[in-house]
């Protein structure tokens, strides 16, 4: 379903956001495009200071773009004040007004709409009870714990039933458990309330478990549009490739290419096949990304041979370096069993076997 | 539609507009009852003196003049106005060894409320702030009946058989009532750089060696400095200009700057030295923030 | 030995901090004595009577200028309030923009300055404008403190305002709250502890001024402090000690409310 165009909720078209004034200018955002459709859980997935927490201001409304045009809907509101936008936010720090109380905070949006206090009551008591928080709504928010009050600021978000949800790295306070507890809530929040979600994180395992559709962004520019499964197994570029995962790093002569497959050459001699982008020109010092858990270590001879430098143990899995023959560093993850240990020493003359559509040559 | 960039731009600029248009009232008023005033004084400064007070509108440097100098009447000449003089050494002279008392005083009174436990703090925090918004006033009353000569201290003299001693009316009437007055202007400001002292550096300290006086020199003294300096300009400026404690204490003779400006403007009738003499003691005053807003650079520089 | 060490001992502080407290206590406890002395002289004591506040009370003058100093105070402790906290808003929470320097050094100005100077300053002002529009009533004095005492109720005003979440109110405006209604259901409700210990600074600074007051001052519109002043340099009676006894006590109440506002953590 993600996969099928849509219609678009959100539409970003060449949006430049510049901060500062002369040769202290910094674009925060490069040139931004991207369409966000309806009824999706679209995720901005980058480092602090890549510029995914100023477009989601810019859609919120608290900032104003240099360039480009912000259209909800098709009606371009970028211009507006966020008082004026059918958009919610869920802040980061929650934001949740410390003089009122639970009630009173999801409420405000709806009072501050004009509805009618009889709506705002049922609706309040409808959110509470999405949000399971309906024992609590007459506590102040400062009485509360963290996870309640992300709930809380969830269901005030939600009261006014905004055409889009925005979320700015609202799990990023609670701890682990909690945190992993949320993300399924949330998923859960948005196939109930069928509302488009744009959700800023730099955790790159919550993005991957909770998005339709994710935006790799780094240095105000996005790199990669794409579902969680092509961004982690088909990177476009170095970076999304590192930045998602663990991966190795091989170069290879490109020879031949064709039917999405290319003929890659490695260092060690030995040859491979690797996917490969349409339009991708033969080269002699193209770039391969192999993910850890793709590639098998062989007591014999294999793809690469190397010496196991590092085992690191961690529980489901052991990560075990290898130093290839060419030089370049290599992690294999490999599942544990009930035996014990990995069956490898550090020191020992190891082969690693890429499997098959392991490889992936990089479009730089 | 406006683009974006221009809803920016004008909401920008209707931003700064509402924030001037927010800050006007109180501007005005100061500019009307403190700063303005202060400009017409140096105006003032240079005129000549009516009769019956007040100016007349003659340019007259006389003024300024005699802030420092006295003509003679019969032949003209200037010579040192010793009496100016010696008012000037005596309300500076005070100011300074005032500030230094309140700080030898205040120091260890601020180090040793930042060292009790985070409940009793508050406690000794109220204690010393009660006396700072007490009126001046009252408590210098309050210090002239200990003082006075059938005052406590005498009183108490008297009763183990010793002269009592003439306090009041003297220079040191002057400082103490000063010192009593000011000690909470001393102990907040190094108290509040006290209180965010963290004392693990102290720990650091002795554990590298350092005896309890290099703690405290070394240490504790450069981190609460900002404090020190800040107590010392609030107690220094209003030190300065005092008016009601050396007019009580100080009696007629041990004149400070305060009461030789008044009397210009009262019995004296003569205004433009009543102004050249504010705009003498402002000119101190400058001096010494000047001085506190370097420091105040110099130490932002070091710890920021 | 046995003790531990204490890294927080300095030899001799405690001492010092313990004289100082007693010192700073001492004249404050003896002047309140003496207020309840039957006697007439103020060195001997003559026995408990309450006879000086009795005679303060029916001292038509003492009620005069407590009213005044009241009506003086109350008046310029509001104005300067109102124009503190409008200029608090007006300068915290923003990027720098030309003329905020400007505005912060204008507004703490009257600290700055000596006040035998704005004294002087404003006695000279003043009485030209007494002269050109004829009028001589309480606005001057009233002018005069709203402008000594507008510094004093913008710093905590100031300080709160700084340390509210500028969060909350884009929180408000994304809730579809317009600039006035965000400003009157968040800021102005946050900000009230605030407004509230600004109020009580400024109406103690207005109540205990006696400089500026001696100075502006016509003839007649005597507050309490600078009545006070007079019958002090006239010779020391009883009904002084009284008088400030009661004004201590209504210092110590709004200090003690204001201290306890101003520490109040939400």
């Amino acid at each position: 379903m993600p996969d099928q165009p849509g219609k678009s909720a959100i539409e970003v078209r060449g949006v430049r956001k510049v901060f500062g004034i002369g040769d202290a200018q910094v674009a925060a955002l490069d040139t931004v495009s991207v369409s966000i459709r309806e009824n999706e859980f679209f995720t901005l997935l980058g480092p602090s200071g890549c510029g995914k927490t100023t477009l989601l201001r810019l859609i919120a409304g608290f900032d104003f773009p240099s360039e480009g045009e912000i259209l909800l809907h098709g009606q371009d509101i970028a211009p507006l004040p966020p008082f004026k936008r059918p958009v919610n936010t869920v802040f980061q720090s929650y934001a949740l007004f410390p003089h009122m109380t639970v009630a009173e905070n999801i409420g405000f949006g709806l009072e501050m709409l004009g509805k009618p206090k009889t709506e705002i009551k049922a609706r309040v008591a409808e959110m509470l009870k999405l949000v399971k928080m309906e024992a609590l709504s007459a506590r102040r928010t400062s009485q509360i714990s963290g996870g309640q009050q992300q709930r809380v600021a969830l269901a005030r978000a939600l009261a006014p039933q905004p055409k889009v949800l925005l979320l700015d790295e609202p799990l990023s306070a609670l701890d682990y458990k909690l945190r992993k507890e949320m993300q399924i809530e949330l998923k859960r929040l948005q196939h109930q309330t069928g509302i488009t979600f744009i959700f800023v994180t730099h955790d790159q395992e919550e993005a991957l478990t909770m998005s339709d559709r994710i935006a790799v962004m780094s240095a105000g520019k996005i790199l990669q549009i794409g579902t969680p499964w092509d961004i982690y197994d088909k990177p476009a570029e170095r970076f999304v490739a590192d930045f998602i995962g663990e991966t190795n790093f091989l170069t290879a002569a490109i020879t031949g290419i064709g039917n999405g497959k290319a003929r890659a050459t490695l260092k060690s001699g030995a040859t491979i096949d690797a996917t490969v982008a349409e339009g991708f020109q033969p080269k002699a010092n193209a770039t391969l990304v192999v993910r850890p858990e793709h590639a098998k270590l062989t007591g014999g001879k294999g793809d690469l041979s190397g010496t196991v430098e590092n085992i690191v143990y961690f529980g489901t899995d052991t990560h075990i370096h290898v130093q290839l023959d060419s030089g370049e560093p290599f992690t294999v993850r490999q599942q544990n069993t009930r035996s014990a240990g990995c069956g490898f020493e550090r020191g020992d003359k190891v082969g690693v076997s890429i499997g098959n559509d392991a490889a992936q040559v990089l479009r730089d | 539609m406006a683009s974006a960039e221009e809803v920016a731009k004008a909401a920008e600029r209707r931003d700064i507009r509402d924030r001037w248009l927010l800050s006007a009232p109180a501007l005005l008023i100061i500019f009307l009852a403190a700063t303005g005033p202060l400009l017409i004084v140096l105006v003032y400064s240079f005129l000549t003196p009516g009769p019956y007070g007040d100016v007349k509108w003659q340019f007259s440097p006389e003024a300024w003049i005699s802030v420092f100098m006295e003509r003679d009447i019969f032949d003209d000449t200037l010579s040192l106005a010793a009496a100016h003089v010696t008012i000037f050494w005596r309300s500076i002279k005070l100011a300074i060894v005032t500030t230094l008392a309140t700080l030898v005083l205040g120091f260890p009174t601020a180090y040793f409320m930042a060292t009790r436990s985070e409940k009793t703090r508050d406690l000794w925090l109220f204690l010393i702030t009660i006396p700072f918004w007490t009126n001046l006033l009252i408590r210098t009353f309050a210090v002239l009946q200990i003082i006075r000569n059938e005052g406590l201290i005498n009183t108490v003299l008297l009763k183990i058989g010793i002269t009592p001693i003439q306090i009041l009316f003297t220079d040191t009437a002057i400082l103490i009532g000063m010192a009593y007055v000011y000690l909470p202007l001393m102990v907040l400001p190094i108290y509040a750089s006290m209180e965010k002292l963290d004392f693990r550096l102290v720990e650091a300290g002795y554990d590298l060696y350092a005896t309890r006086f290099q703690v405290l020199r070394r240490i504790i003294f450069p981190l609460v400095k900002p404090g020190v300096v800040a107590g010392s300009i609030l107690v220094f400026i209003p030190a300065l200009g005092a008016y009601v404690t050396p007019s009580l204490l100080g009696g007629g003779k041990n004149m400070m700057l305060s009461n030789l400006i008044e009397l210009q403007f009262g019995q004296g009738r003569n205004w433009p030295l009543g102004s050249a003499l504010s705009i003498a003691v402002m000119v101190i005053v400058m001096v010494a923030l000047l001085a506190y807003v370097r420091n105040a650079g110099q130490s932002e520089m070091r710890h920021g | 030995m046995a003790s531990s060490f204490s890294i927080r001992h300095q030899s001799g502080f405690t001492a010092i901090a313990a004289t100082c407290f007693v010192v700073l206590y001492l004249p404050i406890v003896v002047l309140v004595v003496y207020a309840f002395n039957a006697a007439t002289s103020t060195s001997e004591w003559g026995g408990f009577s309450l006879k000086w506040f009795q005679s303060a009370w029916q001292n038509t003058q003492v009620i005069d200028a407590t009213l005044r100093s009241f009506q003086i105070g109350a008046t310029a402790a509001i104005l300067a309030t109102v124009f503190a906290t409008m200029a608090a808003l007006a300068t915290t929470r923003t990027p720098p923009y030309p003329g905020l320097t400007f505005k912060y050094a204008a507004i703490n100005q009257p600290l700055m300055v000596p006040e035998i100077v704005t004294g002087v300053a404003l006695l000279i002002f003043f009485s030209r404008i007494k002269i050109f529009t004829g009028y001589s009533g309480l606005g001057y004095l009233i002018a005069a403190h709203t402008a000594f005492c507008i510094p004093f109720a913008y710093l905590p005003i100031r300080a709160r305002l700084e340390n509210m979440d500028l969060m909350l109110e884009r929180a408000a405006a994304d809730l579809y709250a317009t600039p006035w209604q965000t400003f009157r259901r968040i800021t102005l409700p946050l900000l009230w502890p605030g407004i509230l210990a600004g109020l009580m600074l400024a109406f103690v600074i207005s109540l205990d001024d006696v400089v500026i007051t001696e100075f502006v001052k016509s003839g007649g519109q005597d507050t309490l402090p600078t009545y006070m002043l007079g019958q002090i340099r006239r010779g020391i009676t009883p009904e002084i000690n009284a008088i400030s006894t009661v004004f201590l006590l209504l210092s110590v109440a709004i200090v003690t409310l204001f201290f306890f506002i101003s520490r109040k953590r939400d």
